[in-house]
């Protein structure tokens, strides 16, 4: 068979497929999830730099932040309108991802500070910068309402662009993806 | 049939690849990018990358550190 012919067969059955299983109602084939639930530095810069690769390749990426996680998207802190406990945890928590902590050798602060420094000699992007580049890049990030609550969270503290919703709302995303991570 | 250079040298994972696709985005079926980078995972994150967006490797060389890729858009 000759190339150009073979090329041509290989585009209408791709065509084809894909349109038997949209009708079929298998959608959504191309989008990583990523449920993240951690609040360290390490461990959001695993998550985002995933999400950018993931979307760099062609993939709906959604991301779901929930508990600690919720730092990430956080861009300053509120206390009017909230109960003594909600002040006291949003003061206990981080502002938002430039001051996060990490996972291991946290010292007191030191850690956190000596990892930042050796990210930006390497030329790594910071936490920060990736998570602006995940916003332009249309990723989608979505807030748990109920971690808001408990940690008294409100909207206003959180990252413009942000959606927000339940375990339900993380589900129909994920039930839906190629790839799907906890982190 | 444009080529756009593109100067990746620096930057590291997973930013080529980032660079790579929004520069993708602006150009035409046909159309060349020529990157540079340093980055140590290059080679191995641009062809898995090639062969999940479909798109084309022409050419990869390394000189030194610097690795060179020449990426068509193919569809």
């Amino acid at each position: 068979m000759p190339p150009e012919m073979e090329t041509l067969v290989a585009r209408l059955v791709d065509a084809r497929v894909e349109e038997r299983l949209r009708a079929a109602g298998v959608t959504d084939t191309n989008r990583a999830s990523l449920l993240v639930f951690s609040g360290d530095m390490d461990r959001l810069v695993a998550a985002f730099t995933v999400a950018l690769a993931s979307a760099a390749s062609g993939l709906e990426v959604s991301m779901y932040f929930t508990f600690w996680g919720l730092t990430a998207i956080r861009r300053r802190r509120t206390f009017a309108g909230k109960t003594f406990g909600e002040k006291l945890a949003g003061l206990l928590l981080p502002s938002g991802p430039a001051t996060v902590g990490t996972s291991r050798l946290q010292m007191a602060g030191i850690g956190p500070r000596f990892f930042r420094r050796l990210m930006r000699r390497r030329n790594v992007a910071s936490l920060p910068e990736m998570i602006a580049m995940a916003q332009e890049l249309g990723v989608k990030m979505i807030a748990c309402e109920m971690s808001m609550q408990v940690m008294g969270i409100q909207r206003e503290e959180l990252i413009p662009g942000v959606e927000y919703g339940g375990a339900a709302t993380y589900l129909a995303d994920a039930a839906g993806a190629k790839v799907t991570l906890f982190i | 049939m444009a080529n756009i250079d593109l100067d990746c040298r620096g930057m590291n994972c997973p930013m080529p690849i980032v660079r790579v696709s929004q520069t993708l985005k602006t150009m035409a079926v046909g159309d060349t990018i020529t990157v540079n980078a340093d980055d140590p995972s290059f080679q191995a994150d641009l062809e898995a990358w090639v062969r999940m967006t479909g798109q084309s490797l022409r050419a990869f060389s390394t000189a030194d550190t610097v690795r060179t890729a020449v990426i068509e858009r193919t569809r």
